[in-house]
C-alpha cells in the first residue's frame, strides 16, 4: 500500500515502511524528481514560480507562497495515500519541512482524507521509543496488502 | 567580492532562490547561507526568546545569531520571509533590529512571492554593495566643496548646486528628454550663482535616467535612489544617527525606505493605482480651480468626514469628487478629503508592509501639501512627520552631498 508519513521527509518512517514491504511516500523522491530534471535550472529543489502556483490546488491565493510551494510538494502525496503515520513533536533531525502552517495543514488533509491513520508522539525514552516502533509495524502489518 | 549572508525562509520551496543569488551577482555581490549546528538551533532561539513555530524561522534565529557571534564571515545581511507570512514578519523585523543593534552590518529586509523577480531585488542588492563598497562615501554627513546633483526621476528633473553644506543653486522641470532635461536643470541651477559647469568639483546623478546622463556628463557618482534619497532625507531633516523613515508620495510611484544611522535597510515601492499617488492630487486641484501648491492650505481648513472620497481608483476618484461638490460639500473638505484618502491607500498598501521608524521624515513634491502631510500624520496615528527644507530636491541633494567625498575633479 501506499503510505504517507509526517514529516514527509522522515527518513526512519521510510525505512520502516519499506521493510515492511510497502510504498513510502517520502518527498526525498519528490525533490528527486525535480533536481534530476534537465530542463529546469533552479536550485537548489529546482523549484519555480509555477509550483507555488500548483500548491493553489491545496491552500489559496492568499497563503504564503512558501506554504503553497511544500504543498505543490507534498499535496501530490496525500492524493495518493492509502494509508498514513503522523509523528507528532518530532525533533528537526527526524525530519521537517520548516514551516509549521504548512505542517498544520498537511496533517489535516491526511486526516481528512479519512484513510487509516496512526498518530504517534515522538518518544522520549527508549521504551516509549519501543513502544512507537511496535505500534508502527504492528500498524503496518494489519494494513497487509503488502 | 561582498559577501551577503541570506537568512530566510520559504525561498527555495517558493522558487525564488535562483533570482535572489542573480540579482546579487548582478552587482557583484555572493550570497552566502550563515553556517549553524542542528543541535544549537533549539537553544539558538530559546536564547533569543521568540516562541516561533516553525522549524524554518528557528534556523533564521540561530543563523542570526551565528552571524552576530561572528561565526559567519559576511559583508551585509539579507533577510527573507514568505509575503503575508506573520511570524516570518515578526522574526523578520526582530532579526534586523538585533543585528543591527549588534553588529555594524547592513542589512535589507524583503517580504517575496513566487513573482518575485531578481530585477526586483537589483535596487536592494544594489545598495547592499554599495553600503559595503563605498562605506566611507555614505558615511558622509557634510557637503563640501562646489557639487551638483541631479535626479532624473519618471516625472520632474530635479538639480540642486551644493557649495559648502549649502544648497545655492535648484532646477526643476518636467522629464521629457532625459538629457535635455537635465541639461536645461543644470543652467537653471547655475543661473545668478555666478558658476559654470567648469568649476565644480564633482556631479552626483541618480533616478531612472541616471545612467544615459551620467555617462554622457562624466559624473563621478551614479547611484540607484535608495542609498541616495535616504542619504538626502537623514541630511536635511537632520536625523543622520539612529532611525527614520523616509517617505516619498510621488507623481507616479510611491517609495518607502526604512533607514538606521542614515543606511537604507527595507524598502517598498509601488502603490496599486494612480489613487494613491500626487497625481490623483494634481486632477484634484485642477477640478477645484486651484494651484496645485494651493492645496495643501485649503485642505487644512477642510474636514475630510465632510466629503467621501476613498476609491482606489483615480477615475472612480474623481467621480467621488464631483459627486461630493454636487452633494454641496465645500472645496476645502473636498481638498481634505483628496488628502485624506491618498494618506490612508499609501498607508493601506504600502506603510503596512514595513515597519514605521519614527521620524517619518516625508519628502518629493507631495510633501510640499501641507494637508497631505497631516493626512499622514493623522493616518498613522499622529507620529510625528519632518518635511525638511527642499524636500523636493532629496535626490539631488543626496547626490550632491554624496559626490562631495568622492575628491574634486579639477584636481584629478
Amino acid at each position: 500500500m501506499k503510505i504517507a508519513m509526517f514529516p514527509p521527509n522522515s527518513l526512519i518512517l521510510e525505512d520502516l515502511i519499506e521493510r515492511s514491504g510497502h510504498e513510502p511516500l517520502s518527498l526525498q523522491n519528490q525533490i528527486k524528481q525535480k533536481v534530476i530534471d534537465p530542463e529546469i535550472d533552479s536550485p537548489p529543489f529546482n523549484m519555480t514560480e509555477e509550483d507555488p502556483i500548483k500548491g493553489l490546488k491545496y491552500a489559496a491565493i492568499e497563503v504564503p507562497s512558501g506554504v503553497r510551494g511544500r504543498m505543490s510538494l507534498f499535496g501530490p502525496l496525500i492524493d495518493v495515500a492509502e494509508a498514513a503515520i503522523i509523528m507528532d513533536e518530532s525533533p528537526f533531525g527526524f525530519g521537517c519541512i520548516g514551516c509549521a502552517r504548512s505542517n498544520e495543514l498537511s496533517v489535516f488533509y491526511l486526516r481528512k482524507k479519512g484513510i487509516p491513520t496512526l498518530e504517534l508522539k515522538y518518544p522520549t525514552n527508549q521504551d516509549e521509543t519501543r513502544d512507537v516502533v511496535n505500534k508502527i509495524t504492528t500498524f503496518l502489518k494489519q494494513l497487509g496488502g503488502a | 567580492m561582498v559577501r551577503i549572508a541570506q537568512i530566510s525562509c520559504g525561498t527555495e520551496y517558493s522558487g525564488v532562490q535562483k533570482e535572489i543569488v542573480k540579482a546579487a551577482s548582478t552587482f557583484g555581490a555572493e550570497i552566502i547561507i550563515p553556517v549553524t549546528d542542528i543541535d544549537h538551533i533549539e537553544d539558538a532561539y530559546k536564547k533569543f526568546g521568540f516562541n516561533c513555530a516553525s522549524s524554518g524561522i528557528k534556523l533564521m534565529i540561530a543563523r542570526a545569531i551565528s552571524i552576530v557571534e561572528g561565526k559567519t564571515d559576511c559583508d551585509a545581511v539579507f533577510i527573507a520571509t514568505c509575503f503575508r507570512c506573520a511570524e516570518g514578519a515578526l522574526v523578520r523585523n526582530e532579526i534586523r533590529r538585533f543585528i543591527q543593534q549588534n553588529t555594524n552590518l547592513p542589512v535589507v529586509t524583503y517580504s517575496f512571492t513566487e513573482r518575485t523577480k531578481a530585477d526586483e531585488l537589483f535596487i536592494r542588492m544594489e545598495a547592499l554593495s554599495t553600503v559595503v563598497a563605498r562605506k566611507n562615501i555614505l558615511a558622509r554627513e557634510k557637503q563640501e566643496g562646489l557639487t551638483l546633483g541631479v535626479d532624473s526621476g519618471s516625472t520632474t528633473t530635479k538639480v540642486v548646486l551644493m557649495e559648502n553644506n549649502k544648497v545655492i543653486g535648484t532646477g526643476w522641470l518636467p522629464t521629457t528628454d532625459v538629457l535635455e532635461s537635465a541639461t536645461n536643470g543644470i543652467n537653471e541651477a547655475m543661473r545668478g550663482t555666478g558658476y559654470t559647469m567648469d568649476d565644480i568639483d564633482g556631479m552626483g546623478v541618480t533616478g531612472y535616467g541616471r545612467l544615459t546622463i551620467g555617462h554622457k556628463m562624466n559624473a563621478e557618482l551614479i547611484q540607484e535612489e535608495l542609498s541616495v534619497n535616504s542619504k538626502g532625507a537623514v541630511y536635511l531633516a537632520d536625523s543622520q544617527k539612529g532611525e527614520a523613515t523616509v517617505l516619498d508620495i510621488g507623481g507616479m510611484d510611491n517609495k518607502v525606505i526604512t533607514v538606521n544611522n542614515g543606511i537604507p535597510d527595507n524598502f517598498t515601492m509601488g502603490g496599486i493605482c494612480a489613487g494613491a499617488s500626487g497625481r490623483f492630487l494634481e486632477l484634484t486641484s485642477r477640478r477645484l480651480g486651484v494651484d496645485i501648491t494651493e492645496l495643501g492650505p485649503l485642505a487644512v481648513k477642510g474636514d475630510y468626514r465632510c466629503a467621501t472620497l476613498n476609491s482606489y481608483c483615480i477615475v472612480f476618484g474623481m467621480q467621488d469628487l464631483v459627486t461630493s461638490l454636487a452633494a454641496g460639500s465645500s472645496k476645502q473638505d473636498v481638498a481634505a478629503a483628496s488628502c485624506r484618502s491618498v494618506a490612508e491607500q499609501v498607508y493601506e498598501q504600502q506603510l503596512q508592509e514595513i515597519d514605521v521608524r519614527e521620524p517619518l521624515i516625508q519628502v518629493g513634491g507631495t510633501s510640499l501639501i501641507e494637508g497631505l502631510v497631516e493626512a499622514v500624520s493623522d493616518v498613522l496615528g499622529g507620529i510625528n512627520v519632518i518635511v525638511p527644507e527642499y524636500s523636493q530636491y532629496i535626490g539631488a541633494v543626496g547626490s550632491a552631498l554624496l559626490v562631495s567625498g568622492m575628491g574634486k575633479r579639477n584636481e584629478e
